[in-house]
């Protein structure tokens, strides 16, 4: 990292520019991959839970290559802009949901030696950066000039708020027990136990906190198709509505990311089994969070709008409030 | 000073929790609905004014469209209504047939709509799970008459085609089926806090309020009113067979799932007992003339299908076909109460009440 370092303090231009855009292509190419066979993972679990086959016709067998096509698809389709939206609020919209999923990923270790930033306060920057989307949404709601998609927006802007609360509050008692914001250093401490055996209230409120925040079922009041057809991006089209969709798979990544960091141990073995390799642990961890999201998915019906604002602030806000208590008792009393 | 401001919002005939081509006008402020007004009509095709121009048995496929959910009940509503006018006779074996078909079809019916209401909640798995159970009727009632949703089964005087071998039996293995399924929708379903909270409350209206909207079926048996034509006024055989008529007090949405989910169980004893009784042999179309003229006249008769009281009214001159012919649709006569439901209610619980009222387009518009 040190002929980084030089390039970082020299003068801009052409050259160090290329390198800075040529070592974001691995996160980059990850990230792109995980998204493309997560949405085949997520058609292939869910339609084997409801009796089908899911995708087995393009690339085989089991469809490696539809998402693919369903992104070709997608690029070369028409891109429509409804005649009274807000132009350049309606273009802006997509990149506004878009970007802060990325940018979130640079903080996320991976491995030990797969860590992109290695930042003091990774955690407060992955949450204050997914807050963020929330603003792309009701941007992309209110420019679409749409009765349907505005209630989209203003829903997904409620719900966003009052699940961050509680979102934020339960990973605190992960904070006190490491000792630290940075993501590294939390799962190096989860070297003997994961802190899922450490905190499981908390580990609860995150997760429920984390699905809402994903706008997945049993949340998905934003999006909800019998309601509002498809809430915020009803109005988009092509490749703006596939970045819209691209945006909520990578958040998916992120936040099972994210879990299996702060509550699974991250790359950490279980005891024992050492000599498999990091990234198979990180990736199976992994897995298994996103599996249950998908589960999840299949399972439930949705929540109403008011329902879902009272469970946040009456239920899941208090939990998260006595977790932090009750961790700082145990931390005090124990470690 | 903030000022707000009321909003016109159009659902539909396009909307996919409208169950077809339903179109509602809704005013709302912010999520809550001020008004309702609901469009019907895209899907009218004049059935009674054309009926006029039919022969009797040539109008029989045009009822299979009206409710296409459970095509069986409209068959066999006109043949009821001609039958009981020119006071015609029908085999035994044919009834039998019929009870079993129009049973499996309120089976089928009601498997549509527990999917769909679902899904208007937002769960998508019930959906195909129901649509699977669904499958097995269509495919049994497809081997009974060769079609799977526009059946055209029953002729005046009992019915086109006998039962092909193996048949009943295939039925009465369905039915053991169907009971184990059922514990699963329980499980999946029933049980769930979420939906529960989804629809308990919703749409309630009382029994007073329900008589007054002349409601039928589940919509007016959930609020405590005993009343299946059924039982009441037994047509057919339906009087040899031993079921109970599910009612509930509470009259919301949550009571009418109760209602029509226990349906289903009744409809399987019903078929199971019909299975047990049905006749070794015998002819399953009556001694009917080729064309068939009832007398001058007029006729009323009304029966329980799956969504309600379905009537059909006949004023016949002799000829032979109808001079006025009319039904009564209980889709139609269940939606009136809408308006009256949505004033109030915010958008989510739109979709659970309009949902929970169970209409079919085919049948609202004629």
């Amino acid at each position: 990292m040190e002929w980084l370092a030089e390039r970082l303090a020299q003068a801009p231009g052409l050259e160090n520019m290329l390198y800075f855009l040529a070592i974001t292509l691995p996160l980059l190419s990850i990230i792109l991959g995980f998204v493309t066979y997560a949405i085949l993972a997520e058609r292939k679990v869910i339609g084997y839970i409801q009796l089908r086959y899911g995708p087995n016709r393009v690339g085989g067998r089991f469809g490696l290559l539809q998402t693919v096509a369903d992104v070709l698809k997608l690029l070369i389709k028409e891109d429509t802009r409804p005649k009274l939206a807000d132009k350049p609020l309606y273009i802006l919209a997509p990149i506004i949901a878009f970007v802060p999923s990325f940018a979130i990923l640079v903080a996320i270790p991976i491995t030990e030696t797969l860590t992109f930033a290695n930042m003091g306060v990774g955690l407060l920057y992955v949450i204050a950066v997914s807050g963020l989307s929330t603003i792309g949404m009701v941007t992309a709601g209110w420019a679409s000039n749409n009765k349907y998609a505005l209630m989209g927006g203003m829903r997904a802007v409620a719900q966003m708020i009052s699940y961050e609360v509680p979102l934020i509050m339960s990973a605190v008692g992960v904070v006190l027990f490491a000792g630290s914001l940075n993501l590294t250093v939390i799962v190096e401490q989860q070297q003997f136990v994961p802190y899922i055996l450490l905190q499981p209230i908390g580990f609860i409120v995150f997760f429920i906190a984390a699905t809402a925040e994903l706008n997945r079922t049993p949340f998905d009041l934003p999006e909800a198709e019998s309601e509002l057809i498809a809430g915020y991006h009803v109005e988009y089209s092509g490749f703006r509505w596939a970045m819209f969709m691209l945006s909520e798979y990578v958040y998916l990544f992120a936040m099972s990311a994210l879990i299996t960091v702060l509550f699974l141990g991250g790359w950490n073995p279980i005891i024992g089994l050492g000599f498999i390799p990091d990234v198979v642990w990180f990736a199976l961890k992994f897995s298994i969070v996103v599996f249950v999201f998908m589960w999840i998915r299949a399972t439930l019906p949705r929540l109403r709008a008011d329902q879902l604002m009272e469970f946040g602030w009456k239920v899941l806000l208090p939990v998260a409030m006595f977790n932090i208590f009750f961790s700082a008792v145990l931390k005090e009393l124990f470690f | 000073m903030i000022r707000t401001e009321e909003m016109l919002l159009n659902v539909g005939p396009q909307h996919p929790s409208t169950h077809g081509v339903f179109r509602l006008i809704v005013k709302i402020d912010g999520e809550i609905i001020k008004e309702a007004t609901p469009v019907i009509g895209y899907l009218h095709r004049g059935t009674e004014k054309l009926a006029e121009d039919l022969q009797y048995t040539q109008i029989i496929p045009y009822t299979d469209r009206m409710d296409y959910l459970s095509a069986m009940t409209n068959n066999y509503v006109l043949c009821h209504a001609v039958e009981t006018l020119m006071e015609l006779e029908v085999p035994e074996r044919a009834e039998y047939l019929r009870i079993i078909a129009m049973e499996l079809g309120r089976i089928a019916s009601h498997l549509v709509w527990y999917g769909t209401y679902l899904l208007d909640i937002g769960a998508t798995s019930p959906f195909l799970y129901a649509f699977k159970d669904r499958e097995m009727i269509i495919n049994l009632l497809n081997e009974l008459c060769g079609a799977r949703l526009t059946f055209n089964y029953m002729r005046i005087g009992g019915v086109k085609w006998d039962a092909p071998e193996g048949w009943i039996e295939k039925v009465k293995q369905f039915t053991e089926y169907m009971k184990k399924e059922l514990e699963g929708y329980d499980e999946l379903v029933t049980g769930n806090e979420i939906f529960q909270n989804r629809v308990k409350g919703i749409g309630q209206y009382s029994k007073e309020t329900a008589i007054q909207y002349s409601l039928s079926g589940a919509n007016l048996r959930c609020t405590g009113v005993d009343y299946d034509i059924r039982k009441i006024e037994p047509y057919s055989i339906y009087d040899r067979f031993d079921f109970d008529v599910p009612v509930r007090e509470e009259g919301d949405a949550w009571a009418r799932y109760e209602c029509r989910m226990e349906e289903i169980v009744q409809s399987l004893r019903i078929v199971e007992q019909a299975v047990e009784q049905f006749p070794e042999d015998g002819e399953v179309l009556g001694k009917v003339p080729r064309v068939i003229r009832p007398p001058k006249g007029e006729v009323y008769v009304r029966i329980e299908s799956p969504r309600g009281e379905i009537g059909c009214y006949i004023a016949s001159d002799g000829k032979k076909e109808p001079y006025r012919l009319k039904f009564r649709r209980p889709s139609f006569y269940n939606l009136q109460i809408l308006p009256k439901l949505l004033e109030g209610e915010n958008m989510a619980n739109m979709v659970a009440i309009l949902g929970g009222v169970d209409i079919v387009l085919g049948e609202v518009d004629g």
